[in-house]
């Protein structure tokens, strides 16, 4: 049980010679995604000459990342635990109809509650909610317990759930939604410029918190922790990243004559000259929740570590005492309930829910997770990897677009990076040995 | 040789006994109406060729498998061992030979998996975890330093104590290792010998799981031999030669049974 002499560990004193990004300890696959992002960005910012970086398009696009990245998130988990799930678009569209109807048939007509009232869209939502949660449970019940493998269950589900949606509408678009739902999809609800800045604020404070909580944690252990200013350096970025990302959203201008029937709305009228900013979207701050909510599940609970123990090693695993059967139930009634997140976000940005609401969502959703670094063979996965992922993705079908790229062209594209940044990331894995 | 050679006292109540352990797997009897049992600070090795059914036998004490029949009594109660949480429970801890280790995790997270450390609002506490692996493994291997990388990246006498380190740390009455040094060099050997020593010195009694006749005779105060799923017999290793362990374990010859 001797070391090898030549083990090299980071920690290690002998080891002096530190590059400045050693001393940093900077996660490189995080920094390699977001130097692909960014390039991505640059280039179709010279091809739209100046077009795609304008805090415009940069809202667009944000906001329409939100419904695959967050059903991403969910869908890292099923992946580490050595599963696939074919069925979140068609999930998204059963709950989208599930909650339309609430909102304008069922709950009118059966409980009387007027069009209009404020309880129309929580209820809708929670109903969702429940209904999303139970459909992915029921998914990994028949896969833990049954032991049916996912990628059947689940392409059985895309099947089902996809005309179960049809079925519950007689195959209608139901529209429009509530009003206060609808807020829920993106430009419709925004916090405002004031509002976005206490966000982020708070947001920022919050960061710097942790970084100088994990920083006192491990000098309370005596464990080694990076010089100061290298902490002090990476905490700096992540704030200014927080409030950067805020102040972008603060510059779109909400157009004079939006702002002039919104006060007309109120009953008031605009002042002369008036103009603000649209600010963080309420869509945007739903998946700055879940992805701080799922990063804290995968990385601080118990639950988090289990999915990915049995990720890596399922029989390590049971023999630990894991449930793991009822561990694969959890997960997918996780991605049940984030699909319905998203079904909230994908039906209130339309304004509407129509049959084909997260059509192939599946797929763009797991290769956001893929090119996020989420290994198929498990084990292997971040949160923030599979919303990057998710952000790449939609950069670039939204860039090509701009530069006038057809549909299909697009997709040949994104389905050329999907199979080389997987490549990069095996040829990453194993220089790395990680 | 005579009764008088080993010092285990085997007066008082057996540590454990599993009596009349059954499995079939299909039509298949893995373990046929098998009687072991194992004294505080014996090792007590469990011999047969692959297949004979020691794995399972063993795995039902650590409740990886579930028996068919048969009593399991540790201190002389009667436990029910139904899974894995079961066993840990009267501190029955395995050393698998695979380590059952996720390969994917660090030290600490492998260390303490199932059984997490956790902050009063109920979040795993990865420092508290660090610092208690820390402290075992400066005992067990001063060595070892890779405590941030996952255990994949170890070496196999690394893992090996990783895996040594999980059962240890949970103070382990009864110890199930499953040839611990079947994929260890010969200095990772000797000091998983040593540790047996010490381990029996603090009265834990282990079942040892091994192929190797000279490792049996040296560490083992009495060997249970199976084959195809039967107990052979039980004897003190002092008191046969390597011959008579190799023609039980071969031919399912009890030497005891020849002489008398």
């Amino acid at each position: 049980m001797t070391d090898t002499p030549n083990s090299h560990d980071a920690s290690e004193p002998t080891r002096l010679k530190r590059t400045f990004f050693q001393t940093l300890e900077f996660d490189t696959r995080l920094l390699g995604m977001i130097g692909a992002f960014l390039l991505i960005a640059l280039i179709f910012n010279v091809l739209t000459e100046g077009r795609f970086l304008t805090p415009r398009n940069i809202f667009n696009l944000t906001i329409q990342t939100v419904s695959v990245a967050i059903m991403a998130t969910g869908m890292v988990f099923v992946i580490v635990t050595r599963h696939i799930d074919l069925s979140v678009g068609a999930l998204l569209a059963t709950v989208s109809a599930v909650m339309a109807m609430t909102q304008t048939a069922w709950l009118p007509n059966l409980l009387g509650l007027e069009l209009g009232s404020p309880l129309l869209a929580p209820l809708a939502i929670l109903v969702g909610a429940i209904v999303g949660t139970i459909i992915g449970a029921f998914h990994g019940w028949l896969i833990g317990y049954l032991t049916i493998p996912a990628f059947i269950v689940t392409l059985g589900g895309l099947f089902v759930w996809r005309n179960v949606a049809w079925h519950l509408t007689t195959g209608q678009t139901i529209g429009p939604l509530d009003g206060n739902f609808v807020m829920l999809g993106g430009i419709d609800g925004t916090l405002g410029v004031t509002g976005s800045w206490i966000f982020g604020a708070l947001a920022a404070a919050f960061a710097a918190y942790l970084f100088f909580n994990a920083r006192r944690k491990k000098v309370a252990h005596g464990f080694p922790v990076k010089p100061l200013w290298a902490e002090a350096l990476i905490a700096g970025i992540a704030v200014a990243a927080i409030l950067g990302f805020v102040w972008i959203l603060n510059s779109y201008d909400i157009p004079t004559r939006r702002l002039a029937r919104m006060f007309e709305a109120r009953g008031e009228v605009m002042p002369e000259g008036y103009s603000t900013g649209y600010g963080v979207p309420y869509s945007v701050l739903l998946l700055i929740i879940v992805a701080t909510v799922m990063t804290i599940v995968a990385q601080r609970t118990r639950l988090g570590r289990y999915i990915f123990a049995a990720g890596g090693n399922p029989e390590a695993a049971a023999l630990s005492g894991i449930n793991t059967r009822l561990l694969t139930v959890k997960v997918f009634a996780i991605v049940g309930f984030l699909c319905a997140i998203s079904a909230v976000v994908a039906s209130a940005r339309l304004n509407f829910h129509s049959n084909d609401v997260g059509t192939l969502d599946e797929l763009r959703v797991i290769a956001a997770a893929v090119i996020g670094g989420t290994a198929l063979s498990g084990g292997i996965g971040t949160i923030y990897g599979a919303i990057l992922g998710a952000l790449i993705m939609q950069s670039l079908q939204s860039g090509m677009a701009m530069v006038g790229v057809e549909a299909p062209y697009q997709n040949i594209v994104v389905g050329i990076v999907l199979v080389v940044a997987v490549y990069i990331d095996i040829v990453y894995r194993k220089r790395t040995g990680a | 040789m005579s009764m008088t050679d080993t010092i285990v006292d085997r007066s008082g109540t057996p540590l454990c006994e599993m009596r009349d352990m059954q499995k079939a797997f299909g039509g298949i009897r893995a373990v046929d109406h098998v009687t072991v049992d194992l004294y505080p600070g014996e090792v007590v090795g469990i011999l047969g060729h692959n297949g004979a059914g020691k794995s399972v036998l063993m795995k039902m004490l650590s409740g990886a498998y579930l028996r068919d029949g048969g009593q399991i009594f540790v201190n002389g109660e009667e436990v029910q061992i139904n899974n894995p949480r079961d066993a840990r429970k009267y501190n029955i801890e395995t050393i698998y030979q695979t380590l059952a280790l996720a390969d994917n995790l660090d030290a600490a997270s492998n260390l303490f998996l199932g059984r997490e450390l956790v902050t009063p609002l109920g979040f795993v506490d990865d420092p508290h975890m660090e610092a208690e692996t820390r402290k075992i493994m400066g005992r067990l291997n001063p060595n070892f330093r890779r405590y941030n990388t996952p255990v994949a990246a170890l070496s196999g006498g690394q893992r090996q104590s990783v895996a040594i380190a999980r059962a240890v740390y949970f103070n382990a009455k009864i110890l199930i290792m499953d040839e611990p040094t079947a994929a260890l060099g010969v200095e990772e050997t000797r000091m998983v010998a040593e540790l047996i020593g010490e381990l029996k010195r603090q009265g834990i009694g282990i079942f040892l799981i091994d192929h190797d006749i000279h490792q049996v005779k040296a560490l083992c105060d009495r060997a249970s031999v199976m084959k195809n799923g039967r107990l052979v017999g039980t004897v003190n290793v002092d008191e046969v030669t390597e011959d008579d362990l190799l023609g039980m374990i071969i031919l399912g010859k009890n030497p005891k049974e020849e002489a008398a």
